[in-house]
């Protein structure tokens, strides 16, 4: 079962519950914490891994054989992403705005096109404790993160329980995150940003036509619109995590809310049971 | 004209309430809402849409099952893995029946250039609307990308440019830009070229691993940085790293914004920290917009 932690708002606590959740579950059974926001990956400030293996993800970029092309334009008319030109006197390659889709290499007449990989980003594997570990980072002025993200996805484990930690917002990168997953936790706040942003998230699971739950964090600092929104649209409440200074502070430090604040455990087990209760799956 | 961008890398750390403020306390000026995906700047500003414009971004594919010969080409082409079957027929055609889903389509046009029959219709995709609009403060363009569609970077980039023309005609002085948090394609669109670039980070390890990554994106493509650190007083130590962090990295220091509730009570009536009380928040941010005003008139070597 992959549970995918999403929000539509970015701070609202996506980080803060999966790697609460990770570390619970791994006390019964085998869990997998995979981070997809590849842009800022958080979780492993969390979870301390130790990484042991790391791969480049890399995507296929074109690269031109001038002995063997005749400067016809094929390629160029193709490319949707203008991410090859075909000049007088040579075919030029923009390998930042080539999305890899490969329809030069297909296309070119001559066969002088090959294909050569250009790096994005890593993928880091290891363990945290007992919870495997997975996170892709983003090579920094790297403008696609889903080929990435689409990568991290393919290390998830099939017999584990995965929790994935999805990036925020509402399209690309959290689509290439939570396509793949079972169930997704929508994680919201009560304020004004995070009821408007939470109708977008709706919309996006929507159509993607995944099961779905809302987690309130910070529940008593706004208003009751985000509950009054879920009855209304019949998305049930997963949760609700009160604010706490302190849960904050630990947050702020590094640490884990059910490592060092035995008193939250409650809330985020009471989380679980509900997602397992009420997903179907 | 100075154009000014407010990102943050890691989300939540209150750009837009800091982007709101700024509006307030600034004098002639156009905004522009460049988190296209999650916008929010609107629900302080209040503005009043005076045009509504389709977005536009790329094309998508789509199936024409009259012509399709059900030979599976597409699904092999297709590296984005959004072609996929069903095998239940509704008619009594031999093969599996192929249909793309909008979602995972990359708008390549692969499938449609190397299909045998022309059974692929590769057309324009609406992605959003974009709209030019009046607040109190001032004229904002922003835009609401369409759930689950492509093209964030290309509707920034649009969106700045409008917001750039209207600047020149009305000689404002000021272009302030609430962007997107990560560091990829939309981050990318939104600072390219700007002027300044103000950070708003928290003393938390992700706000902090997460400023790194966004101070380096920043010199890449060398525009200068200065950072705000809100919700100082979380964490102490961690406010001193940043500090020192920015200073070894070339990055001005603005100032505090302490934790405060006022933030969320304001916006919850629609209303700027500025408008809404005075409170330590409001007279933080007084003076780290006098400071942001003085940083970047010495940038420019005045």
């Amino acid at each position: 079962m992959q549970i995918a932690i999403a929000s539509g708002k970015g701070g609202t606590g996506k980080t803060t519950l999966a790697v609460n959740m990770a570390r619970l579950l791994s006390r019964h059974e085998s869990v997998q914490y995979v981070d997809c926001d590849v842009e800022e990956p958080n979780g492993h400030l969390f979870l301390h891994p130790a990484i042991t293996q790391t791969t480049s993800v890399t995507i296929p970029v074109p690269e031109v054989n001038a002995e063997r092309c005749i400067l016809c334009g094929a390629c160029s008319r193709l490319c949707q992403y203008h991410a090859i030109a075909a000049l007088p006197a040579l075919t030029m390659v923009f390998p930042e705005l080539c999305h890899g889709c490969g329809g030069c290499l297909r296309v070119c007449p001559e066969k002088a096109i090959t294909e050569v990989g250009r790096p994005i980003g890593v993928v880091e594997r290891g363990m945290a404790g007992i919870v495997a570990f997975v996170h892709g980072r983003l090579n920094i002025g790297e403008a696609m993160s889903p080929p990435l993200i689409r990568a991290v996805q393919t290390y998830a484990d099939p017999h584990a329980t995965v929790i994935l930690d999805a990036p925020p917002g509402t399209s690309c990168p959290v689509i290439a995150a939570i396509r793949p997953c079972d169930v997704v936790v929508l994680v919201t706040e009560p304020t004004a940003f995070g009821l408007h942003d939470l109708t977008l998230a709706v919309e996006m699971v929507r159509a993607l036509n995944r099961p779905m739950g809302v987690v309130i964090n910070r529940a008593d600092i706004g208003d009751d619109r985000v509950e009054l929104f879920c009855e209304q649209e019949g998305i049930p409440i997963w949760g609700r995590i009160p604010h706490d200074r302190r849960i904050a502070e630990a947050y702020a430090r590094g640490e884990m809310a059910v490592d060092v604040l035995p008193d939250t455990i409650p809330c985020f087990t009471a989380i679980m049971a509900a997602i397992r209760s009420e997903a179907p799956v | 004209m100075k154009e000014i961008v407010i990102i943050s890398g890691k989300g939540g750390t209150g750009k837009t309430s800091v982007t709101a403020a700024f509006a307030t306390l600034a004098k002639n000026l156009v905004l522009v809402d460049c988190d296209v995906d999650a916008a929010d700047l609107h629900l302080v500003l209040t503005p009043t849409i005076l045009e509504t414009h389709e977005f536009f971004g790329g094309k998508t594919a789509r199936i024409l099952q009259e012509h399709c010969t059900r030979c599976g080409l597409c699904f092999e082409v297709c590296r984005f893995h959004a072609i996929s079957y069903a095998c239940r027929h509704t008619d009594d055609r031999p093969g599996m029946v192929w249909t793309i889903a909008p979602v995972a389509c990359e708008g390549c046009g692969v499938c449609a250039n190397f299909c045998p029959r022309q059974a692929i219709a590769f057309e324009d995709a609406m992605n959003g609307y974009w709209y030019r609009s009046d607040t109190r403060v001032g004229p904002m363009v922003h835009a609401r990308l369409g759930v689950a569609e492509e093209n964030s970077g290309k509707l920034v980039t649009l969106i700045r440019r409008e917001a750039r023309a209207i600047a020149e005609a009305q000689e404002s002085e000021l272009i302030l830009v609430d962007g997107p948090p990560g560091i990829g394609c939309p981050v990318i669109a939104s600072l390219s070229g700007a002027d300044h670039v103000v950070i708003v980070t928290e003393p938390t390890v992700s706000g902090i691993h997460d400023l790194e990554r966004v101070v380096t994106l920043a010199a890449h493509f060398r525009v200068p940085a200065s950072v705000i650190i809100n919700k100082a007083d979380i964490n102490r130590d961690n406010a001193v790293k940043i500090v020192h962090y920015a200073l070894a990295h070339g990055v001005c220091v603005l100032g505090e914004i302490p934790y405060d509730p006022v933030v969320t009570q304001a916006q919850l009536v629609c209303q700027s920290i500025i408008e809404f009380s005075k409170s330590p928040a409001s007279e933080s941010l007084h003076t780290i917009w006098a400071r942001l005003h003085q940083q970047v008139m010495k940038e420019s070597g005045v």
